[in-house]
């Protein structure tokens, strides 16, 4: 542990900035989707990932390109730590055919095959039970990729969370279940929703490991990921992260936060920052210097600008694309050949 | 040819389509060792293995999640749901994932997924194990829903689906997997479409639309309207979703008088969603309503006289025919 920490997981210099970099990217990213959305050209629901942006990079740093991760609705981050395109991710935003779902999907449904990014799900806890079956796929085939799955506290209540971390026990199966516990599911707090405060018993209760960890350090993230990744990668079998953060925002774009004081909400941006938090820590150590951190925050900026402008230059989808891709050899509606006029 | 069950229909397609891609793998509550609560993968896991006939906890949602994964990461799973009664537990990973992923995510993922159901009662097994729900997950669009009602379309359906690249929900009857019926010798590989009915029975007087335990229902009051000189055409449907309408709308074109017989509840059901669009697309060539025969419109009694008063029968079609076709039509 120690040794580490002085270390900073293990990781160089140049990982470690451009981890930061990545941080911030998200963060100047969701900013960006904020403005777009209130001035218009974002719809629907938007999650953002401001204030958890800590977990997505410090638990896919641990992935290898060949992983797969699987996502809920607040997925920005995941999509671009995963390497997607900050343009194929606004563009979805706005609904254009250049989206990485072609416009179809939206901010909760993206989708990479190549980068291995499976999903988008806004039924809570959904992808839990996909994700041991994606992991099954990966073992039965005798390759060696494994499963992250994302998921929040809410999704913790639901009991696909109980059956999936069953299933994956029992079948031993290449998943980490990776809970960004960010203390609120919606309104609900978690201390008046969950019967314990801590997911440990419940690992315990499905004999798999399970770790508490500070969200907010990207470090202890990116460790404890690690660790998950190769037990679930050396055929152990499944673990249980509970990885404890805040989001700065309301659960969505539409949502006041009446149920959260905003003197707490203000504790956690002044305080527990996670970038904050990773530059004095790389200071400190004398790892890196405000002028790179500037230098990422501007590229940062500068990149989330080019998404939002490559999106609203893009094209929408043709009206012809309402019809396709619903089977995949296009045999989709009941009377298909008397629905279209 | 040779005549064998509807059970034994099915065991062969899976144990084909097996022996034939090392991708399709079983999954399902007591179907290794137990051997399939209908003992329709009876021997499969003797000789496949615990890889490939998996017996799962009992957990629908679970098991239905996994199998939409698993044909995501790049296998073709069949999946058996004990009965499509317990499948509403399921129904949130059909429905909101299954039916969906290709199309919001933009054509990229498949999910080359059968799952397994049978529905329908008859056999006092009560309210909660006797439904039909199909016309539930025909209303969504991203799903097949078949429904075969001989082996022969038993064994072809069931090929056709697992090598179909979309989730099918393959909808059997409790009361059919000792159903006996034709198909090709041994090693005869064939395979049933999976959006084309079959007329089964031709005849001019009226059109029978039919599909699951009813077909043979059906068929057995078309013999006895024959007695009386009365044709009728029957249809079986085969296929709910996507539906095989220039067929029914060609044989009402013939007949121009339609009943539709199904075992399920009439409101809006699969009958009354056919009907619909045969009003719509032939409303100028019927010269009767269409006339429905349906189960009784009450969860499913467990006395044996109540459930035989619920289920549809032979009479009940007969009555539904001679309703809409006039004796001069016949006669003449």
């Amino acid at each position: 542990m120690a040794i580490s920490n002085l270390t900073l997981g293990g990781l160089t210099r140049t990982q470690l900035l451009e981890m930061h970099y990545k941080m911030a990217l998200l963060r100047r990213f969701e900013e960006k989707s904020a403005e777009e959305y209130t001035r218009g050209k974002i719809g629907g629901f938007m999650h953002l990932y401001i204030g958890q942006e800590a977990v997505g990079i410090g638990a896919i740093a641990a992935l290898r390109a060949d992983d797969k991760i699987l996502s809920s609705y607040r997925e920005h981050g995941h999509a671009i730590a995963k390497g997607m395109e900050p343009r194929a991710v606004m563009a979805e935003l706005f609904g254009k055919i250049t989206g990485c779902s072609k416009g179809k999907g939206g901010s909760m449904h993206m989708w990479s095959d190549e980068l291995g990014l499976l999903g988008g799900n806004a039924i809570v806890a959904a992808q839990m039970p996909i994700a041991a079956g994606i992991a099954l796929a990966m073992q039965y085939q005798g390759l060696d990729s494994i499963v992250a799955c994302f998921f929040g506290d809410g999704a913790v209540d639901e009991g696909a969370f109980h059956e999936s971390l069953n299933l994956a026990s029992i079948w031993k199966l290449p998943v980490v279940y990776i809970c960004e516990n960010n203390q609120y599911s919606m309104g609900m707090a978690v201390e008046k929703a969950w019967a314990v405060d801590s997911l440990i018993p419940r690992a315990g209760a499905y004999t798999i490991p399970g770790e508490q960890v500070d969200g907010m350090d990207v470090i202890q993230v990116y460790e404890a990921a690690k660790r998950a990744v190769e037990h679930a990668r050396s055929g152990k079998g499944p673990s249980l992260l509970e990885i404890k953060t805040y989001r700065f925002r309301g659960h969505s774009m539409t949502d006041p936060a009446y149920y959260r004081s905003r003197e707490e909400e203000h504790q956690w941006r002044t305080t527990r920052d996670p970038i904050g938090f990773f530059e004095k820590k790389l200071l400190d150590l004398n790892l890196a210097t405000q002028a790179q951190f500037d230098e990422n925050d501007a590229r940062a900026i500068e990149i989330a600008e080019d998404a939002a402008e490559f999106a609203e230059n893009s094209p929408d989808p043709e009206l012809d694309e309402l019809y396709t891709d619903v089977m995949v050899d296009n045999s989709t509606a009941l009377s298909f050949r008397y629905e279209r006029k | 040819m040779r005549t064998i069950t509807y059970r034994d229909a099915l065991r062969e397609a899976i144990r084909e389509e097996m022996l034939r891609d090392e991708r399709v793998f079983i999954l399902g509550e007591d179907i290794a060792g137990y051997g399939g609560t209908y003992a329709v993968s009876k021997g499969l896991f003797e000789e496949f293995g615990e890889k490939r006939v998996r017996d799962t906890p009992l957990a629908e949602e679970v098991i239905t999640g996994a199998a939409i994964g698993a044909a995501l990461g790049g296998l073709r799973p069949i999946l058996e749901l004990m009965t499509i009664n317990f499948s509403l537990l399921a129904s949130d990973l059909l429905v909101n994932s299954a039916a969906k992923f290709r199309y919001m995510f933009g054509g990229q993922p498949h999910i080359p997924m059968v799952v397994r159901m049978p529905g329908g009662g008859g056999a006092q097994r009560g309210a909660q194990h006797s439904q039909m729900l199909e016309s539930w997950y025909a209303h969504i669009p991203g799903l097949k829903v078949v429904m075969p009602a001989t082996p022969y379309d038993a064994k072809g359906m069931l090929k056709s689906a697992v090598r179909d690249p979309n989730p099918v929900l393959f909808i059997e009857h409790e009361l059919l997997y000792n159903v006996k019926g034709e198909v090709p010798d041994e090693g005869v590989d064939y395979t049933v479409p999976l959006d084309r009915g079959e007329i089964k029975r031709e005849g001019q007087h009226v059109t029978i639309i039919t599909f699951s335990r009813m077909l043979h229902v059906t068929i057995q009051a078309a013999e006895e309207l024959a007695k009386e000189g009365i044709q009728a055409e029957v249809i079986d449907l085969r296929a709910i979703r996507p539906l095989d309408i220039d067929l029914i709308l060609d044989s009402v074109r013939k007949t121009n008088r339609v009943v539709i017989a199904e075992e399920g509840w009439k409101y809006y059901g699969t009958g009354q969603g056919l009907a619909a669009l045969i009003y719509e697309f032939a409303f100028d060539y019927m010269d009767a309503p269409v006339q429905h025969v349906n189960g009784a419109d009450v969860p499913m009694p467990y006395s044996k006289v109540l459930e035989r008063a619920a289920l549809p029968n032979k009479n009940d079609i007969v009555k539904a025919v001679k309703a809409v076709v006039p004796q001069a039509l016949v006669h003449g």
